[in-house]
């Protein structure tokens, strides 16, 4: 009886592990399936696509296509493109997120509140209510086709002064005050000790707006044109895809090289991405 | 090295009051500790020196010079924070040489002294280690070794013990004490803590409610307090404090009633006549306008006892104990501290109080102010 007793909770906490387990492995099936087809699709012959089921294993993996893909879709120009975009972004965001968040997290001005609301509230606008006025506003300035009309749309986000604000207000008022005795300005007092202090936010915001500038696909499609001389590489894709459509192996060998960035970002990334969501969980 | 001085330093947040008219002076090179509640105006007082808030009147200065629109950096003052405001992402050495680098001194000098300060407090086999792998007393001393490195005109210290377990805050008090001696520096002190006010300060200054209550040395004050707050407030445990009902010019001395008792007020109306008009206007009052203050330890129980009391609580300390008592009225509380080696009552026991002669203080009741009594 009493071993009985000894066993039952034991027992219960063991099946409620293996239950959580297969909710988990379901859960990364849904989200790896998709992508493990991509890749295999794009490694086997046009011919193995045809069939049904369609073969999970590639027997005799076709490098070559990921070479066709390269080649005739220009991949390197694009890819280096939308380097440029997400890179202008992801610095402006950075810097315009850091500077407007340590006004609301350390500075004393009329109206804070009402602003710092009226910067959350842009969250609430969906970006494809904005796009034909800031087209139009892009045409105006005359960046149609250019990296400005790419990039400076997007330089500054609502969520990233947010997101740095709460990691600023983390800081000890003591940490400011001992600063300002020392002699150490706002600036100073920014780069010294608050943005050192808030890397795991701007991890996170850097790794963010990446995804997000990255993955651009309608607003690089709306404000550049023909020739490829702007042109990221998720249009890019499309024009590849557009033009092999006999081999989708092909596009999809693109698919997976334009990948590439952002899973060496989110595995490089990943520690500063979880640390900044569980952020203030436990002390 | 400088003086600090407080002229008539008013401050308020939001409509209240946390600093009153403060008229003080830390003198050059000593260690004056601000005393008293939380929410005195102690730590608003040690903002106004640093800089970090603007007196709505009145002046500060340090030295000779009025600092209230000069910029905290300007003042050449450093600060010891209740949680240490150690930059966390730090070293200790680059923590230390924080202020050095922002006032331009050169690399090797700051080397020099970053060195010759953290080994004079024990920090020399930490340089490289982050706050967050350092103790407590170890946090401390790197706060007290980044205020010192500069070499200031003077150091505020804001309750920079109150983090530290009870023995490290013992090691640290008279560590702070032999620094401050052996710098010489003017050291504007903040503390709750009444021990550690009167263990540490040249003199006390004692707050309350934004308003200075009585500065002057630590014996001083505990013998002579200057009102009932004082009384109460230094001291562990405080004064007791009894409503003084009556009060007698009876030979040989004046003697006064509390609930349960009389006690000996210690000089002749002739020789107090504070005293003596304190008896005209108590005669008068409809209530007890006057309070009997007598130090624990000035009591004693024994058959001779002028108070009849009952015992509440017998508290045991190890070296002396704890008698709490009520009085006959039911709700006045009396402690009587004693030696651990006499005689204990127990719980609901009757008992009778003595006070020694000379001992007996007496406070207004409203206005709290010390009338006279015990010299």
């Amino acid at each position: 009886m009493p071993s009985h007793r000894r066993r039952h909770p034991h027992f219960r906490r063991r099946s409620r592990h293996v239950v959580r387990y297969v909710l988990l492995t379901l859960g990364a099936l849904v989200v790896l399936a998709p992508i493990y087809l991509t890749v295999v699709n794009s490694l086997l012959p046009v011919s193995a696509l045809a069939q049904r089921p369609p073969p999970l294993v590639p027997t005799s993996p076709q490098w070559g296509d990921y070479a066709t893909a390269w080649s005739q879709g220009d991949l390197g120009v694009y890819l280096r493109n939308s380097a440029i975009q997400t890179g202008v972004i992801v610095a402006g965001q950075l810097t315009t997120s850091i500077l407007a968040a340590y006004a609301f997290a350390f500075l004393r001005f009329p109206l804070r509140r009402v602003l710092f609301v009226v910067f959350l509230a842009t969250l609430m606008i969906p970006f494809e209510v904005t796009l034909v006025t800031n087209t139009t506003t892009i045409s105006d300035f005359g960046w149609y086709n250019t990296f400005q009309g790419l990039t400076v749309p997007f330089l500054a986000t609502g969520f990233g002064t947010f997101l740095v604000r709460q990691a600023f207000l983390q800081i000890p008022r003591d940490l400011r005050e001992a600063a300002t005795l020392d002699g150490y300005g706002h600036l100073r007092f920014l780069l010294r000790v608050a943005v050192p202090l808030a890397r795991p936010a701007l991890g996170a915001l850097g790794v963010f707006s990446f995804l997000a500038a990255w993955n651009q696909y309608l607003w690089p499609l709306v404000v550049t044109g023909n020739g490829n001389g702007v042109r990221t590489v998720q249009i890019g894709l499309k024009l590849l895809q557009g033009t092999q459509v006999s081999h989708l192996n092909v596009a999809l060998a693109g698919t997976v090289i334009a990948v590439v960035p952002l899973l060496v970002l989110l595995v490089g990334f990943q520690k500063h991405l979880v640390r900044s969501l569980t952020g203030g969980a436990v002390k | 090295m400088a003086q600090v001085v407080f002229r008539e330093a008013t401050k308020t947040f939001d409509g209240v009051t946390a600093l009153d008219h403060l008229d003080l002076e830390a003198r050059d090179g000593e260690l004056l500790v601000l005393l008293g509640p939380s929410g005195c105006g102690k730590t608003t007082a040690l903002r106004l020196v640093a800089g970090l808030e603007e007196p709505d009147s009145g002046e500060v200065l340090i030295g000779e010079q009025v600092v209230n629109d000069v910029e905290p950096k300007d003042r050449d003052v450093a600060m010891v924070f209740q949680s240490y405001a150690l930059y966390p992402h730090l070293s200790v050495r680059r923590n230390v040489e924080f202020p050095l680098r922002q006032r331009g001194v050169d690399p090797a000098e700051r080397r020099r002294r970053v060195a010759e300060v953290t080994e004079s407090l024990g920090l020399g086999d930490y340089l490289d280690r982050k706050p967050r792998q350092l103790s407590g007393g170890q946090r401390q001393r790197v706060a007290l070794a980044r205020a010192i490195v500069r070499s200031p005109r003077a150091f505020l210290m804001d309750e920079p013990l109150s983090n530290l377990d009870a023995a490290l805050r013992l090691q640290t008090r008279a560590d702070i004490v032999a620094l401050q001696q052996r710098l010489g520096t003017t050291t504007l002190y903040v503390t709750h803590d009444q021990v550690e006010a009167m263990t540490m300060g040249h003199r006390i200054a004692v707050m309350d409610r934004g308003a200075l209550q009585q500065v002057d040395g630590p014996q001083a004050i505990y013998d002579h307090p200057a009102n009932a707050f004082v009384a109460r407030f230094v001291g562990n445990p405080g004064m007791n404090l009894l409503p003084l009902l009556a009060v007698h010019e009876g030979p040989p001395a004046a003697y006064g009633d509390v609930p349960g008792g009389t006690v000996p007020l210690g000089a002749p109306f002739v020789t107090d006549p504070a005293l003596a008009r304190a008896a005209a206007v108590v005669q008068g009052a409809s209530s007890p306008s006057l309070l009997a203050g007598i130090r624990p330890e000035h009591l004693r129980l024994g058959e001779d006892g002028t108070i009849d009391a009952t015992v509440l609580i017998v508290e045991v300390l190890g070296a002396e104990v704890h008698v709490l008592c009520t009085l006959l009225d039911g709700t006045s509380k009396i402690v009587v501290r004693q030696e651990a080696a006499a005689r204990r009552p127990g719980a609901g026991e009757g008992v009778r109080l003595v006070a020694s002669p000379g001992t007996v203080h007496v406070f207004t009741g409203v206005s709290g102010a010390r009338v006279g009594g015990s010299s």
